[in-house]
């Protein structure tokens, strides 16, 4: 479902001397329809460079990621655009909404955009928000007031209320307590079940040895090791 | 819902305006696919409004054709570019009251617009206009009033309101949340988001805010001195910029 070849990629800080920085070279990964996989590796190493390029908002200096068969380094935007709305969806660590639009409709969003008749995104989201433990008087009010762990649950509500084929998870457990952790990781394992493709990034190791299959070390994309092994 | 066909709804090929020997825009091309939303950023005096004023055919260009449905709208002689800014097309200024008529009521405001593309029914047209203030939030009382009574965001969303009763394709919009306070700024976006889904409109904006381009733009281009210099999905633009210039722009910025 999702496959990576020979990834790299550098940034050019032009406003700051012109340096370049390669952050990642030969980056390779496959990820399975049913599978979670956790990068691991030290801060700094590039877990979430590469969670951006999958998600397309990093451009690679080189190589292939296919999701779903769609090269997101060489697809024009509104492919990627049509791709995250059926296909690949994100749980990242922020919430970034419209300020003033009520938690039901952030969360159903993703459905609405698929043509989802109104009633039937609501009550989806309704669904998700309840499992997740968000009181229901919380529902009509905008997130962007809401504490870390409330925002944290709302978006991944939001990322799990359309069953997306291929996943990618930042740190979905981070700031939870222990009910709702155990909300996240069913909702994990339930997307495993019905095929998903999942690639996270989990600091809780508890977590990550329950719902992960296997575990990819990014310090081996690094450019350094690249040389090593050439 | 938002329908992908095959075939780009506005295709623009090497559109260049020039002032004199001073460049308005130069050289710009790009596609827009129906419901799609083209964010155009840049600083005051990049170019962006040279070019929507160019595209709109507000403006004439120097060189370059502008292509809707196939159609080349440079070419078209002037009732028939008048036909297409009444029905296919829309423009929202940043001001409203260059969007406006002021001296007539928001009723009226948003009937005259059906009156152009031919209603006539007197109950039909008040309704149409009672339901679409209610649309953009203005309470159904306020229908006789006229737009100087209102609030800025007000007449902001009675221009949208005017714009959209005829149900175009095609919106420009320049700076709409432009001159609004915060708050009001947020309930504009929330409101063109829901349209724009809902409608399924294709839009092109400018704007010189990147947390509004962030929010509403799927694509973004980004100009300087008259050149697209960098052209994109919205978040890589913003997350990864390319450009020296845009590099600059995205780290000027308080958070986005």
């Amino acid at each position: 479902m999702i496959e990576i070849e020979n990834l790299s990629k550098s940034f050019t800080l032009h406003n700051q001397g012109g340096a370049t920085i390669p952050v990642m070279a030969g980056a390779h990964l496959s990820v399975a329809p049913g599978e979670c996989v956790a990068l691991t590796g030290a801060s700094g190493a590039g877990k979430s460079t590469l969670m951006r390029m999958i998600w397309g908002n990093y451009l690679a200096a080189s190589g292939s990621i296919r999701v779903g068969g769609l090269d997101i380094t060489r697809a024009a935007p509104r492919e990627i655009i049509a791709l995250r709305r059926d296909t690949l969806g994100y749980v990242s660590q922020f919430l970034r909404v419209v300020p003033r639009v009520p938690t039901l409709r952030v969360v159903a969003e993703p459905l609405l955009s698929l043509g989802t008749p109104e009633a039937q995104a609501e009550a989806r989201a309704a669904e998700l928000l309840a499992q997740l433990n968000i009181p229901e008087r919380l529902w009509s009010l905008s997130p962007t007031t809401f504490s870390g762990g409330e925002q944290q649950r709302v978006n991944i509500a939001r990322g799990f209320v359309h069953g997306y084929p291929a996943l990618l998870l930042d740190e979905p457990t981070a700031s939870l307590d222990a009910t709702n952790r155990e909300v996240v990781l069913r909702l994990i394992e339930d997307a495993k079940a019905r095929g998903a493709a999942i690639v996270g990034i989990f600091h809780d190791e508890a977590a990550r040895a329950r719902v992960c299959d296997r575990e990819v070390d990014v310090t081996g994309f690094t450019p350094a090791a690249a040389r090593g092994a050439a | 819902m938002r329908d992908f066909k095959d075939t780009a709804l506005l295709q623009v090929e090497g559109l260049t305006k020039r002032y004199g020997a001073r460049i308005g825009c130069a050289d710009v091309s790009f596609d827009l696919w129906p419901g799609e939303v083209l964010g155009i950023v840049g600083e005051s005096g990049s170019g962006k409004s040279t070019l929507l004023s160019c595209l709109a055919g507000h403006l004439t260009p120097d060189h370059g054709r502008v292509l809707y449905q196939g159609r080349d709208t440079l070419a078209m002689n002037e009732p028939e570019r008048r036909v297409l800014g009444r029905t296919d097309w829309a423009f929202v200024h940043q001001n409203p009251r260059d969007g406006l008529r002021m001296g007539v009521s928001a009723g009226g405001n948003v009937g005259e617009r059906l009156m152009a593309v031919g209603a006539r029914n007197y109950g039909a047209i008040r309704e149409a206009a009672t339901d679409w203030l209610a649309r953009v939030e203005i309470d159904a009382g306020r229908i006789d009033d006229r737009p100087r009574q209102f609030s800025g965001g007000m007449q902001q969303r009675l221009q949208i309101a005017r714009n959209l009763v005829t149900g175009p394709k095609l919106v420009f919009m320049d700076e709409p949340t432009g001159g609004l306070d915060v708050s009001v700024q947020a309930r504009l976006l929330d409101l063109l988001r829901g349209l724009v889904r809902d409608m399924g409109l294709s839009v092109i904006l400018v704007t010189h805010d990147l947390a509004v381009a962030r929010l509403l733009a799927d694509r973004l281009m980004v100009m300087q001195g008259g050149h697209v210099i960098e052209h994109g999905l919205t978040d890589q633009v913003l997350d990864d910029p390319q450009a020296p210039y845009t590099q600059l722009l995205v780290s000027s910025v308080l958070q986005v």
